[in-house]
């Protein structure tokens, strides 16, 4: 009996928190008024890595920096920026590893080739060893000796069989 | 025996670039701004906030940019440091008070003491972004001509003070461009 207040009070401080967290909790991003300007904003956010979490990308991130990375892009869009430009803003500061498609440089070149040699060596390797397996099996002529015994092999099979 | 011998040196090779695969810090990403002019900026000192700093003003100096923020956990791991070796008077150390609150900042100095000859407050996080930070503290050695010679990622440590920061900050400040 004397519970019943203690669990209207309860009830009452939750509720109380909810609205005062909802109050509390930030706003939402402010889409751009330009839907075509967002989704470019999002298409080359995707392209980039964030660097705090860093398997995700500008795009999913909800890191401050990524918020504050995706603001800077749009900002710079709506300046009249090309998409080329901006990735090259964010990679000057940041450096490459934030491209989640490295570019082909000689620092990359491993990178991008390395998978091609190693299928080429592969191959080199398969072709040679099957050619030198084959020329293990040389068809030699039976000698005398030999095929008296496969015959007598045989014979003594066919023999079981007929038993 | 070399039948044998293939696979097994094969497969030591293998732990090996495992083990150094393990060993690296995935966090520490070479930075594109080495051997750059440091990027300019003129921010607001943290405690008087009616003067400005530029880096423009250290001009001649080899000094130490030091990112950081009241809500950095490795920044406190790395103040004593900081403050020992600002006590050394090797480098002038300066901070940049990154993605913070200006009272926050200020009780996190008052409380830990200020290794730095003053600090910048970039509170919106803009010059932190021209300096690719991404993750606090950062260091930047930066020479007489205003270029960043030496990044550190993360907490400095004394090995990386005294093996890399130190000779590089005396070797700089020999030569008289």
């Amino acid at each position: 009996m004397l519970r019943e207040p203690l669990k209207v009070v309860a009830l009452l401080t939750v509720l109380v928190g909810c609205i005062a967290l909802n109050v509390v909790a930030k706003d939402a991003q402010p889409l751009a008024d330009d839907p075509q300007l967002e989704e470019r904003v999002m298409a080359v956010s995707r392209e980039l890595r964030c660097l705090v979490c860093q398997n995700e990308t500008l795009a999913d991130s909800r890191a401050d920096l990524a918020v504050d990375l995706r603001n800077q892009i749009r900002e710079q869009m709506k300046a009249g920026k090309s998409d080329k430009e901006v990735v090259e803003f964010v990679t000057a500061r940041y450096g490459d590893f934030v491209l989640y498609r490295p570019p082909i440089r000689p620092s990359t070149y491993l990178l991008w080739f390395g998978p091609f040699v190693l299928l080429l060596g592969a191959l080199v390797f398969l072709f040679r060893y099957v050619r030198r397996r084959r020329e293990l099996i040389l068809e030699t002529a039976l000698t005398p000796t030999e095929r008296r015994r496969a015959e007598d092999l045989l014979r003594s099979d066919s023999k079981r069989e007929t038993a | 025996m070399t039948r044998y011998l293939i696979p097994l040196v094969l497969f030591i090779g293998l732990v090996v670039f495992l083990a150094i695969g393990l060993g690296r810090d995935p966090h520490e990403v070479p930075s594109p701004l080495i051997n750059k002019p440091a990027p300019a900026f003129r921010l607001a000192q943290l405690k008087e906030p009616s003067k400005t700093f530029s880096p423009e003003e250290m001009r001649g100096k080899v000094w130490l940019l030091n990112v950081w923020a009241s809500w950095c956990i490795s920044c406190r791991d790395e103040h004593p440091l900081l403050l020992e070796y600002a006590r050394s008077g090797a480098v002038p150390i300066y901070g940049l008070n990154y993605r913070d609150k200006r009272e926050d900042a200020l009780s996190w100095l008052g409380e830990l003491g200020d290794p730095y000859v003053l600090s910048a407050s970039d509170l919106d996080a803009r010059v932190g972004m021209d300096y690719g930070v991404y993750g606090a503290p950062e260091s930047y050695l930066i020479d007489r001509n205003g270029v960043i010679r030496f990044k550190q990622i993360g907490p400095i440590t004394p090995d990386v003070w005294e093996k890399q920061i130190l000779p590089l900050a005396r070797e700089l400040n020999k030569g008289t461009q």
